[in-house]
């Protein structure tokens, strides 16, 4: 059997450093069987969250070589074997231990966005009803298991630190798949502007990179967004339209 | 178990953990748009060779200012500076299309603000401002240069149209052909444009009852998913039909008649 080395993040609150562990490999393992297999026979402290092992939960995401991924859905011969594999701990959040961090600002940032506001109902028994190609859209971004690995690899939270400004990628996902509901009247376009802060995305798409469920986060999310910002505070004949046409979405 | 002593929290310019060539891709953009830019400024400049029989180069067209019975409204005016060409006077609106295009924004922050630089790769700068505060706030009157590119597909439609008949009869030409190519490629490219996705049904919440503008939504958003590419394409393709008529035009090329 091969080995091959691991260079995991050992220490908490920022302090530590990288140790390498030496563990055997097999075919089919995922780096987090080998985080597993170090943790049951090399270092028994080693911190790791993880539950699903299957690319649902979204528990176990970190950083191998340097890009934010699921470890259990990172395969080893996915990765160059020959040189140390590095495993780190996110980066955008406040790190814990070893590789956890503390990932509450999210559920914190999530609370803060107006909740599903449906239109009054179609039916008298209190029900809607719903074409499936208008749900359609907003499915993709139901598809989110938030892992946060958007969150973790846009430069605006990670590099610059703006997490009191800014929502990031994930929270912008879950604002387009309630302002494009077929069936919610609410209205969070003047905060996507002001305290979401769209206008600090400047594409460079890396959440669509990194999203391990391939939500187009970019160009079916946020771009959307912004265009609808701009109808409703840059685009003075947009402005006019509504005002002649009474569009409704 | 060897141990290395790495602070966790890593900053500074090109300090990343990521083991790939990533200084790749952005390189190539910033050797891929400097060459066009620089290209198109000299070619805009020159102010001749953009005619070829029927052939007009799209840097040129449309002529608004120029030789007799093909200028627009007439010759160049005489008060115009002499480095006013009809190159210079129309280039501003692709320009702006192309440089408030989503796609081009998020490669040129990387490539040549490095802004950031590549995923997950250190910054050269610790302020960051977006686009939400001038000069990059303008970068949302990209729907108003959408509407240009739009007038200037029509225009080069004619061009290519024009580039059929040599003396009067029919005829194909390898620039006709080139400039067809080079019409189907900005028409893909403008149509998978973002905000004309949004403009045609993307701000609406519901397409169902509206069968036409589904549909029209849906073949934009299927150009859009290539947006990358027929930018590229369309951007190489642009540069390249200039440069045949004016190799042509230059008597450098020979233009092949293929009927």
């Amino acid at each position: 059997m091969a080995t091959a080395t691991f260079r995991i993040w050992r220490g908490d609150k920022a302090q530590g450093q990288f140790r390498d562990y030496n563990a055997e490999v097999a075919a089919g393992m995922v780096v987090l069987d080998v985080v597993h297999q170090i943790q049951m026979e090399q270092a028994g402290d080693l911190a790791v969250r993880w539950n699903c092992k299957a690319g649902r939960c979204g528990s176990c995401s970190a950083e191998i070589n340097g890009m934010p991924k699921l470890m259990c859905m990172t395969r080893l011969n996915t990765l160059a074997l020959d040189k140390p594999v590095t495993i780190e701990p996110m980066k955008a959040f406040p790190h814990l231990k070893d590789l956890v961090t503390d990932v509450s600002w999210n559920y914190k940032v999530k609370q803060l966005i107006p909740k599903f506001k449906p239109r009054p109902a179609d039916a008298p028994d209190g029900t809607w009803r719903i074409a499936q190609e208008d749900v359609e859209r907003v499915q993709e971004f139901r598809k989110c298991i938030e892992c946060y690995l958007c969150q973790d690899v846009c430069h605006v939270l990670r590099e610059h630190k703006m997490q009191e400004q800014f929502i990031g990628p994930r929270f912008l996902v879950h604002v387009a798949a309630l302002e494009m509901h077929p069936l919610d009247v609410g209205d969070r376009l003047k905060d996507l502007r002001t305290q979401f802060g769209i206008g600090l995305c400047n594409i460079t798409k890396c959440c669509t990179k990194v999203c391990p469920e391939g939500i187009a986060i970019t160009d079916n999310a946020i771009i959307p967004l912004k265009e609808r910002v701009v109808d409703r505070f840059f685009d003075p004949l947009s402005k006019l339209f509504r005002v002649f046409t009474a569009t409704k979405t | 178990m060897s141990q290395i002593d790495v602070p966790l929290s890593r900053s500074g310019f090109g300090r990343t953990q990521r083991a790939d060539n990533w200084w790749i891709q952005p390189l190539a953009v910033f050797l891929g748009l400097s060459a066009f830019i620089i290209y198109a400024t000299w070619a805009a400049f020159q102010g001749q060779h953009f005619r070829f029989g029927p052939y007009l180069s799209p840097f040129y067209s449309p002529e608004l200012f120029g030789a007799p019975n093909q200028g627009w409204f007439g010759p160049m005016p005489s008060w115009m500076p002499a480095w006013v060409t009809a190159a210079v006077l129309i280039l501003w609106a692709p320009g702006g299309f192309r440089v408030t295009c989503y796609y081009y924004r998020g490669a040129y922050y990387k490539a040549f603000w490095a802004d950031p630089p590549s995923c997950t790769v250190g910054e050269p700068r610790k302020r960051y401002l977006g686009e939400r505060s001038f000069p990059l706030i303008l970068q949302n009157i990209h729907r108003y240069f959408l509407y240009f590119a739009l007038l200037f597909l029509i225009i080069l439609a004619r061009d290519v149209w024009n580039a059929f008949w040599f003396n009067g009869r029919f005829g194909i030409g390898l620039g006709t052909l080139v400039l067809l190519a080079n019409l189907v490629l900005l028409t893909c490219y403008t149509f998978g444009c973002h905000s004309l996705r949004h403009i045609v049904g993307g701000f609406r919440d519901r397409l169902s009852g509206a069968p036409t503008r589904k549909r029209v939504y849906e073949c934009v958003s299927c150009l859009n998913r290539r947006h990358l590419l027929f930018a590229w394409c369309s951007l190489f393709m642009v540069a390249f039909a200039d440069l045949y008529v004016r190799l042509c035009s230059m008597g450098v090329w020979r233009d092949w008649r293929i009927v």
